[in-house]
């Protein structure tokens, strides 16, 4: 793959494992680029949200779990970092949209920096709302029912603001995981355009079920098989030209 | 026949109520909650002439939620923390064992705790006081709160917590900020059962708080409560009268606050 000098991540023999020896994530190396998407496919327990995960250290919530290898973020050892610090580089929005249900749409945008202890002036915060808002297109759909609880909106239209919630901190690099799985079509091509938006100004790696999805939005895709990264590639040039066969098989629905 | 086995339940329910409000009504006048508590004598004077008897009982109303007041605040906060770390470490072997404990703390008869309760605080002190009442309270609050803390919480998705951490945020902040107010109502419920429950308790009071003629807002001094005044008043005949309307009164409490706590749980389901 080309590569070029806007590298805002790379990944150097990154392996997880849940037991000792057996691994859900398996010698992943890779550079990623900023402003772009990246695509993770692969068959259901290929090591895809594993990968992730791992990414801004979620996985370290669950015991067990061991990480070896390099994960370096803008010049930061990740793995060496306080994993709050890498939470607040890393933004991540979830499968199912969960804005926080005690809280109003414009609580729920601040919550990052409420939950950091972070002190904002009145004037900052409401910027910090609208352009959080403005960015993922709800701040026209909620602008007059701010104070109203995120549970009230539609499900897209919670995703969009778990969205807003992980952007409004400004973070290095935007993970998603399977974001519109829960969605029915309409609300997934919203967040879809919106994800185009987004990239200009942040990284985006999205992990996803859906290959039309990925071959829809994504710059670069990683194949990912039994937590190895198989290929890693040009989106445009894995879906019309896979070099390995396990990818073509995976992408031509002959897998197995 | 189902039909007509289960509406059993409703008749001790319905005579119980039906007594207290029709022997009780009577004495319920504002001074019934303003006035001290008659002596036998003055009881004994208005039952002759055919009035009802003077006084109130204040000093009991007062005491009972004073002391049920300073429980709350000692096994509210206790309950919850301990209801979280249950449900932050499910398969942790001190947990089980706190969660063990707390199981058993709740079969535990209430003279048994007021027993205690008298060895550990009023020995120490030399004294009866509301304090060790509130201390046996404490203790007979805290598995309820801890249970209802640790089952609501195990109830909120895994996905909330994660997306708080996910935001860089502490374990502190996310218990604090996300998920105590996401099981409030559920965490409040169990708060409210766990406060009719121990208001209508007699036994660890006797032994604790004692009891008291007038009204007393000293934590180091003898109180009275409810449920002790009527057995002072069922001790004494002249008083007998005074007995229906004081649970009466306790009576209404302790429904008032089933419903609240009814009426919560529901509104969180839907």
């Amino acid at each position: 793959m080309e590569i070029k000098n806007n590298i805002i991540m790379s990944l150097k023999d990154l392996s997880v494992s849940y037991t000792e020896g057996i691994y859900a994530v398996k010698d992943v190396t890779a550079d990623l680029l900023d402003k772009n998407i990246t695509a993770i496919m692969g068959p259901s327990g290929c090591g895809k949200s594993t990968l992730l995960r791992a990414i801004n250290r979620m996985h370290e919530l669950y015991s067990n779990i061991k990480v070896t290898g390099e994960i370096n973020l803008k010049n930061n050892n990740v793995l060496k970092m306080n994993p709050m610090s890498v939470r607040k580089m890393a933004g991540m929005v979830f499968q199912r949209p969960n804005p926080f249900p005690t809280m109003s749409i414009a609580d729920n945008v601040m919550a990052g920096y409420k939950l950091n202890g972070i002190r904002k002036s009145k004037s900052e915060r409401e910027e910090i709302i609208k352009n959080s808002l403005t960015d993922v297109g709800l701040w026209n759909e909620v602008k007059d029912s701010l104070n109203k609880k995120g549970s009230f909106l539609s499900g897209g239209q919670q995703q969009r603001l778990c969205i807003a919630r992980a952007i409004a901190l400004k973070p290095e690099i935007l993970l998603l995981d399977e974001p519109t799985s829960a969605l029915d079509p309409i609300a997934t091509s919203k967040i879809e355009d919106l994800l185009l938006e987004l990239k200009k100004q942040f990284a985006i790696i999205i992990v996803t079920h859906n290959m039309s999805q990925a071959a829809r939005i994504s710059d670069s895709s990683m194949f990912m098989y039994l937590g190895e990264l198989i290929e890693y590639d040009n989106t445009k040039k894995m879906f019309t030209n896979p070099s390995n066969k396990k990818t073509e098989e995976y992408l031509t629905g002959n897998f197995g | 026949m189902v039909c007509v086995l289960s509406s059993i339940i409703a008749i001790p329910l319905f005579s119980i109520v039906w007594k207290v409000v029709s022997k009780g009504y009577k004495q319920i006048s504002l001074e019934f909650f303003t006035q001290n508590i008659p002596n036998s004598w003055e009881a004994s004077l208005a039952l002759k002439s055919g009035n009802i008897i003077p006084g109130g009982i204040a000093p009991g109303i007062t005491g009972s939620l004073f002391m049920v007041a300073i429980a709350s605040l000692m096994a509210i906060p206790l309950g919850i923390t301990i209801g979280v770390y249950l449900c932050e470490n499910p398969n942790n072997k001190y947990a089980s064992i706190v969660r063990f404990i707390s199981d058993l703390l709740q079969g535990v008869p209430s003279i048994v705790i007021g027993l205690i309760t008298y060895s550990w605080v009023v020995t120490t002190l030399k004294s009866y006081s509301a304090l060790a009442a509130s201390v046996a309270l404490t203790i007979m609050m805290l598995p309820m709160i801890i249970r209802s803390t640790e089952e609501t919480l195990k109830m909120l998705p895994n996905s909330l917590k994660e997306s708080a951490l996910a935001l860089g945020a502490s374990r502190i902040k996310t218990t604090y900020y996300v998920i105590i107010p996401s099981a409030f109502s559920g965490i409040f419920t169990g708060i409210l059962l766990s406060v009719s429950r121990v208001i209508g308790e007699t036994a660890p009071l006797l032994l604790t708080s004692l009891g008291s003629s007038s009204i007393n807002w000293n934590i180091f001094s003898p109180t009275s409560s409810i449920p002790t005044l009527i057995w002072d008043f069922y001790n004494d005949p002249n008083l007998l009268n005074m007995v229906w309307s004081s649970s009466l009164i306790l009576l209404t409490i302790v429904f008032v606050l089933n419903y609240i706590a009814k009426t919560v749980s529901q509104s969180r389901n839907n």
